[in-house]
């Protein structure tokens, strides 16, 4: 898994590529809270080039928003593939974190 | 029939994910449905990781039986403490962001996405078989 940050006028955008398991989904929490901590609020994350997702990827997204959420930002997700989209649509993830088209189009709703 | 014997800890989680997947390619599912099973897998083998062996280490045998173009049966041993996965509750799929609780979708998932699933204890083993057939009858 490669985590991309780039810090732009009206949020924080996180690009996901590879693969989000047990292994590496506490690495994306961590880096998430320590840019929460430094401050940032909004975040549109990039799961453009996400391959995979399981359970504990879901966990680490959870959590980034719950803690989002008690300071007031936000966390948007954007550019599913459809095997990552469709572990979203069963656990019922896609009806707690809103999901856009591209990027563009999650910058522009914050 | 293909066999791995590995320690039961999340650094081997790619290389067991990885020889199920491999299996999984060469019984004939789509790319789709490799990322499936990888998932049921997964999910399958971080349970054992984090309940089988509280106070020592051990290990966990994924055993492949494959039919090609038709099935591919995945049996999961681990010799830890008596562990049902199935007897998980299910989690609430439709508590909004401050009810939603951090975990129980791993069994849920696996429960999705598999066709036939089976647990039992036999000779101090834990062995959960999932099984998953190239035409899904829906």
């Amino acid at each position: 898994m490669e985590i991309v940050y780039a810090k732009e006028e009206k949020a924080s955008v996180v690009s996901v590529s590879g693969r989000m398991d047990g292994v590496s989904a506490p690495d994306f929490e961590q880096k998430m809270v320590s840019w929460i901590n430094e401050g940032e609020s909004n975040f549109v994350v990039d799961f453009g080039s996400l391959d995979y997702i399981s359970s504990a990827g879901l966990r680490s997204i959870l959590v980034t928003a719950k803690k989002l959420k008690a300071k007031n930002g936000r966390l948007l997700l954007c550019s599913l593939k459809d095997t990552v989209k469709e572990v979203f649509e069963i656990s019922g993830f896609s009806s707690i974190v809103p999901i856009f088209d591209s990027v563009k189009a999650a910058v522009e709703e914050i | 029939m293909s066999k791995i014997i590995l320690p039961a800890t999340i650094e081997h989680l790619e290389n067991l994910v990885g020889f199920v997947s491999e299996c999984a390619r060469k019984t004939g599912f789509s790319n789709k449905r490799l990322k499936e099973i990888e998932l049921a897998s997964e999910e399958s083998l971080v349970n054992i990781f984090n309940y089988a062996y509280p106070e020592k280490s051990g290990e966990v045998t994924v055993t492949c039986f494959s039919q090609k173009d038709t099935l591919l049966k995945i049996e999961i041993m681990d010799k830890g403490i008596p562990f049902d996965p199935l007897s998980l509750p299910e989690p609430d799929l439709h508590a909004d962001l401050s009810e939603r609780k951090v975990g129980g979708l791993g069994i849920f998932f696996i429960r999705q996405m598999v066709d036939e699933i089976q647990y039992r204890r036999e000779d101090g083993n834990n062995i959960l078989t999932l099984t998953i057939f190239i035409n899904k009858a829906v």
